[in-house]
């Protein structure tokens, strides 16, 4: 918790706070949700609210806020107050980035620090760019998946740019964690709004190289078969006639295991024109060894059966792509 | 499969402010309207309302109002749109949504939309699409969308659309299931449905089961109770939601209560608390738990209120 508590000392007994009087919290006289304090904390949010009460704006107001902060950092009027004393004073914003970082420690998730932090850095501007990112990274270091960094980080990059690094940051991160899919997300993200990219029918094909290594690394890996469907957007044809999509699906089958998002590709693939050759039949064939329930003829439905039985938790869902396929002339 | 163990969480419920838990209790301190909305609408779910004093939750709500109209989290806090929905829907369970000035409230809402359609969630300014979710939820109760402009609005949620189907914070933000579940019912109420790619966004939402049978929120995460409610919910209302297996999720829920002391937690052998045994409760409404009353799925408050 807060690293200053073992020296904290009572605000009734500093100098500079003698003249303030406390307000104790009004819970109204019957409380619907009673909560029981902390002494420390108490006394910190009474002074605080005495603060607030009096529109004091001053440095010993933003020293009482930091201590509420450290001690209840989800406390949105805190914060509120906070950037209305940072105002007033005309605070060093550099300082209060630094103070961020503190937080951010043990509260990654905290809403109101997030929003605190661009209201910041939209003050600092350009200037802050590029500490901001590598701030940035340091807290997604400690979770790569954070939904509010990695929200934050888009928004910089959109305000601020800083876009020539990310790709490669990207890559980083899949290295380390191929499956983490705020880092693919992240890439979509570049390669469609980079303005030092060509867009996303430029990169295309290189990316599709990308995405199916990563695919060969780790079949079993939901977010590089989304991708690699991302960047055929509205091209669905360009998709079925791309020969390195149908092939992926065809070595992953091949290897008999970790199959299901490669028979799902291939599904899509059919149901949108692929003629499959009879290597993509025999694979198929392969990976049921029933023999009371023989495949059906037509592959599309084959792979729906298989689907149905080896996920079966979405088997609701097998059944009605099956119901949809075009029946059998 | 376990049973729900009701009169073991209308116990803890009831029991949260007798608590003497500080530090719990001290983070929820700013936050009490929306502890106050997921304790209430669970004891409602239960059928358990009654148990609580309704005059003394209405004037300390009505104490939470500031001048703008907006409701604050707690007396003495600053409005924000988050409490101000929190606060019309607690009021709506209670039947008393006439003692508000809707005027009052439809213009403090109203005036956070921005110019691209979006919403802020206080004079701060930050946005993000729940606040398009909880403007439009909360003037819808109150009868008042006119009061925005539900087309820009309607098109920003639809800039925040992915390619798996799904939506996120901001546009080009990661697809999660809290914030499909937030666009979706924003979509659902405004008559808005069909921007929305009901097979792609079905498939994604119900590839979030996994084994155990809980739902997570994004792909390769942990499961959470709290996602049996916006991936359930947003699956109902795109009527998708036999693409699941409700059996597993059914289990997976019980398996997460606390049957000795009450509440639900995130995960089985977690720790319990309000919000999770709001979303576990709820998410067994739409899966049709016998027992409970029906939940709607957008406006997330039974049906019959």
């Amino acid at each position: 918790m807060d690293s200053d508590e073992g020296d904290r000392e009572p605000l009734s007994r500093r100098a500079e706070w003698s003249d303030v009087i406390p307000l104790p919290q009004d819970d109204g006289p019957n409380p619907v949700v009673s909560i029981a304090y902390k002494e420390d904390f108490r006394e910190t949010m009474d002074y605080f609210r005495a603060i607030y009460q009096a529109d004091e704006r001053s440095p010993r107001a933003l020293c009482l806020t930091r201590e509420a902060i450290l001690a209840n950092p989800g406390n949105y009027t805190v914060w509120h107050f906070r950037r209305l004393v940072l105002q007033a004073l005309n605070a060093d914003l550099y300082k209060e980035l630094d103070f961020l970082q503190q937080i951010a420690n043990s509260n990654a998730k905290n809403y109101q620090l997030w929003h605190h932090r661009r209201w910041v850095i939209e003050r600092l501007g350009a200037d802050a760019r590029a500490k901001e990112l590598e701030l940035n990274k340091e807290i997604l270091s400690r979770d790569t998946k954070n939904y509010h960094a990695w929200s934050h980080r888009q928004w910089v990059l959109q305000a601020l740019g800083g876009w020539e690094d990310e790709l490669d940051y990207c890559h980083c991160l899949l290295e380390q964690d191929v499956f983490n899919n705020s880092t693919w997300n992240q890439r979509y993200f570049v390669i469609t709004r980079s303005p030092f990219l060509g867009g996303l029918k430029a990169m295309r094909e290189s990316e599709v190289r990308y995405t199916v290594k990563a695919i060969l690394a780790q079949p079993n890996n939901e977010s590089p078969w989304r991708y690699l469907r991302g960047l055929y957007k509205d091209d669905i044809e360009a998709l079925v006639d791309d020969p390195q999509v149908s092939s992926v699906c065809l070595k992953v089958m091949n290897t008999k295991s970790n199959y299901i998002f490669a028979l799902i590709m291939l599904l899509d693939l059919l149901c949108n024109g692929f003629q499959p050759s009879q290597e993509f039949r025999d694979a198929v064939d392969a990976l049921w060894t029933s023999d009371t329930h023989p495949l059906d003829s037509d592959l599309a439905k084959a792979i729906c059966y298989i689907l149905e039985h080896v996920d079966s938790l979405r088997a609701g869902y097998w059944m009605w792509r099956k119901s949809k396929l075009p029946q059998a002339a | 499969m376990g049973e729900l163990a009701v009169g073991k969480h209308v116990k803890y419920i009831l029991s949260v402010e007798k608590r003497k838990d500080s530090f719990v209790s001290v983070v929820m301190d700013h936050i009490r309207m929306n502890g106050a909305y997921w304790g209430l609408t669970t004891l409602d779910l239960l059928g358990k309302l009654n148990t609580v004093d309704e005059d003394e939750v209405i004037s300390w709500i009505m104490e939470c109002q500031h001048e703008s109209g907006g409701f604050a989290g707690n007396i003495g806090h600053d409005p924000h749109i988050l409490y101000t929905l929190s606060a019309v829907q607690v009021l709506a369970l209670f039947n008393k949504l006439d003692i508000l000035d809707v005027d009052q409230i439809a213009t403090y809402v109203s005036g956070l939309q921005n110019e691209d359609g979006s919403f802020s969630g206080d004079m701060w300014g930050e946005v993000d699409t729940r606040f398009s979710y909880i403007a439009i939820c909360c003037l819808s109760i109150l009868r008042r969308l006119d009061e925005i402009n539900v087309e820009k609005a309607v098109n920003y949620i639809v800039s925040c659309k992915n390619l798996d189907g799904g939506f996120g914070c901001t546009p080009g933000g990661e697809s999660h299931a809290g914030q499909i579940f937030c666009c979706v019912a924003a979509l659902a109420i405004t008559g808005s449905l069909h921007h929305v790619d009901k097979d792609r966004l079905g498939w994604w939402l119900c590839e979030r089961q996994i084994k155990s049978g809980g739902l997570n929120g994004r792909p390769e995460k942990l499961p959470d109770v709290c996602y049996s409610w916006w991936v359930l919910s947003s699956l109902i209302m795109i009527d998708r939601v036999r693409w699941i297996d409700k059996e597993q999720l059914v289990k997976f829920i019980l398996d997460c209560q606390d049957v000795e002391n009450g509440g639900i937690s995130d995960r089985p052998e977690d720790a319990v608390d309000v919000f999770h045994t709001y979303f576990g409760v709820a998410g067994l409404s739409l899966l049709e738990y016998p027992g409970l009353k029906a939940i709607d799925p957008a406006y997330a408050v039974p049906v019959d209120v």
